[in-house]
Formats: structure tokens, C-alpha cells, sequence
């Protein structure tokens, strides 16, 4: 799949390793370029400095052509915007976003994003830690 | 009315006292400490400090019974969010988002948000006509139905000198609605045997998609 990448701090440049060890076709974006270091030297995807939200750098992502876009940088609505952007504008046939706060994750879910919010997650994961 | 503005920089606050002075209920919201400290000492319990797009704190101000939600940070896609949060959990009527990209303008639209305000697009727009040769000046947009006045000037080399109108292939969604002659001191409203002149101003009502032909037929 191709596969572009909004975000590449620790869970951006984690899901790009092992996505392009799957084989898949990743490009990352991220505005500060000191970030893309966390993907290491050897990174065979293509790197794009500049906002996920802006419609030239995702083009230049190869969002046009792009199966899925993963919108994980540390701004909820930079992530719903990039994720809508990408479906609404560019027609990729799946955007998904994560969302932090919760009340916003329902909404946007609701409203046919597919979303994820680490903070219920993680939540709910540490309560069955102590249960156990 | 009730009137709710998210982000406290120059153009919340001089949005927010405006809208006092005329008398209007106002809340505005600033996440930034500093900024809504400054704020409340003018503007006392108009001023709320807190993150407005933060579902949570809509509901806690009741924006539901807010008439007007205007999204005015420096952030596009802040804007967005607290715009459809707005529409879509508290069925706030209106809706107004201040874009700072304005390519953000088409996505916006397209993602539903009632009405857009770009600075650097208006600022865009008076340059542009100083420069006429450019493009088609927007006087005004009316989004729902797709249609727009513009003003253009025609030029000294423009293909549509000489002929009529009616020969000129105008398309049918484009009317052109009031002509201002350089000589002339009153505007003439145009029929199919006006002949337009070089330096002519002409202001036309046109849907989107007969935008660029206008422009092919009075510039060439």
C-alpha cells in the first residue's frame, strides 16, 4: 500500500519502520525536519518537510496516489484536518486520525472519521493492569 | 445575540468590543494565560481562560445557546474543529472561521463551514487590483449557489473590442451588469448591442465555472 504519514514523532516514526519493513510504500511529513532523525539513517521512504494540513506538501507526499494517510502528530485538529483534507479533497479511500480528547474523538467518529484516542486506550489498559 | 469568540489575539479582541459596545452578549475564549489575563482586565468576565476546542468547555459556556460561534486563532485547523464542534454537537446556527491560508478557503467550504474570512485573501484581492491584467477582482461570493460579482477592467488589446456583446459567446450563467465608462459619469447597464471600450469597468455576476471563459472573452 502507499502510505502517508502526518507526524513523525515516537508513534509516527515507529508505525513508518515497520510499515516499510512490510513492504508497504511510506512517506513521511513533518514540519520540523530535526524529527525525521528518529526514523534513523537508513530509511527507505521519502521524507517532506511542511504541515500535513497544507495541500502542496501533502501532494508532494504523494497523497494523490496515496491509499491511506495516518494523521499522528501532536495536535488533535492538525490530525482532523489533515484526515479530512485527505478524504474530502484528495479521495483516499481511508484517512485515520488520532485524537487525544475524547469528546472530539466521538464527534469526529460519529461524524465517518476512523479515529483512535490513546487516552481512553491507555486509560482502559491501566485499569485492567490493576485489576489484575 | 450571543455571541461566542474563540481566540483572544487582536482580531478576538477587537471583534469581542465591538460587539459589547453594540450590545450584544460576548464570551470570549483565550488558552493562552498571558493573553487572557491582559484581556480580562478589560474585558472582566467576557473573558474565559481555557482550550476552545475542548468539547467539554463548549458545553460548560453553553454554546448551545450561542447564536454566532467566530473562530478567529491564528491556527486554521483550530478554527476548523471549534467551528464544525460548533455546527455539529451544539447546532450552533452560525458559524465564521478566519482562515490565514487562504487555499484553506475551497477546503473549508467543502468541509461546511458557513462562512470564511481571510485577511490575506482581501489583502490579496486589493493588490490584485492594482494589477487588473491579473485576475478577475471578487467583489463578493455567494458560496450556497456558486456564483460570483466580479470587476475587471477591459483592456487596450482586448478581443471583445468592437463587437456587440451579443456575438461575443458570453456563457448563459454569466451576466454582465454595469459597465463605468473612463469619459461617461453615470454607469450604463449593458444590453446585447453595447459595444464595450478599452478602460471600461465592468462588473459581472457569474457562476464559477464561467469564470475563466469571461476572462478568455474580455482579455483573450
Amino acid at each position: 500500500m502507499r502510505i502517508v504519514i502526518v507526524g513523525c514523532g515516537r508513534v509516527g516514526a515507529h508505525l513508518a519502520q515497520s510499515l516499510v519493513k512490510k513492504d508497504h510504500q511510506v512517506s513521511v511529513v513533518d514540519r520540523n525536519g530535526g524529527a525525521f532523525a528518529r526514523l534513523g539513517g537508513d530509511f527507505p521512504g521519502s521524507l517532506v518537510l511542511g504541515t500535513g494540513i497544507d495541500e502542496d506538501v501533502l501532494r508532494k507526499a504523494g497523497i494523490e496516489q496515496a491509499d491511506v494517510l495516518i494523521a499522528v502528530t501532536n495536535g488533535d485538529n492538525t490530525n482532523i484536518m489533515a484526515a479530512q483534507v485527505a478524504r474530502e479533497i484528495f479521495g483516499v479511500p481511508r484517512a485515520i486520525c488520532r485524537i487525544y480528547d475524547p469528546l472530539r474523538e466521538e464527534i469526529y467518529r460519529d461524524m465517518g472519521l476512523e479515529t483512535t484516542c490513546p487516552t481512553i486506550l491507555g486509560a482502559t489498559r491501566i485499569e485492567e493492569i490493576l485489576g489484575n | 445575540m450571543y455571541v461566542v469568540v474563540v481566540g483572544g489575539g487582536k482580531v478576538g479582541y477587537y471583534l469581542a468590543k465591538s460587539l459589547l459596545e453594540t450590545g450584544h452578549e460576548v464570551l470570549v475564549i483565550e488558552k493562552d494565560p498571558r493573553k487572557y489575563a491582559a484581556l480580562a482586565d478589560e474585558l472582566g468576565a467576557n473573558v474565559m481562560w481555557g482550550d476552545g476546542c475542548e468539547a467539554a468547555l463548549m458545553a460548560e459556556i453553553g454554546l448551545g445557546r450561542a447564536a454566532v460561534v467566530a473562530a478567529v486563532t491564528g491556527d486554521d485547523e483550530d478554527n476548523l474543529v471549534i467551528c464544525q464542534v460548533a455546527r455539529r454537537k451544539f447546532n450552533v446556527p452560525r458559524t465564521i472561521a478566519r482562515i490565514n491560508n487562504p487555499k484553506n478557503e475551497g477546503i473549508f467550504r467543502k468541509l461546511g463551514i458557513d462562512v470564511t474570512v481571510s485577511s490575506t485573501a482581501a489583502i490579496l484581492s486589493q493588490i490584485e487590483q492594482l494589477l487588473p491584467a491579473q485576475s478577475l477582482l471578487h467583489l463578493l461570493t455567494l458560496r450556497s449557489v456558486g456564483v460570483s460579482f466580479v470587476e475587471l477592467e477591459i483592456p487596450a488589446n482586448s478581443p471583445a473590442l468592437g463587437r456587440p456583446l451579443r456575438q461575443l459567446g458570453i456563457p448563459d450563467d454569466c451576466i454582465l451588469s454595469l459597465i463605468v465608462r473612463l469619459d461617461g459619469t453615470k454607469g450604463i447597464i449593458p444590453y446585447g448591442d453595447t459595444v464595450l471600450e478599452a478602460g471600461d469597468q465592468v462588473i459581472a455576476v457569474t457562476s464559477e465555472a464561467s469564470e475563466p471563459v469571461l476572462r478568455r472573452i474580455l482579455w483573450g
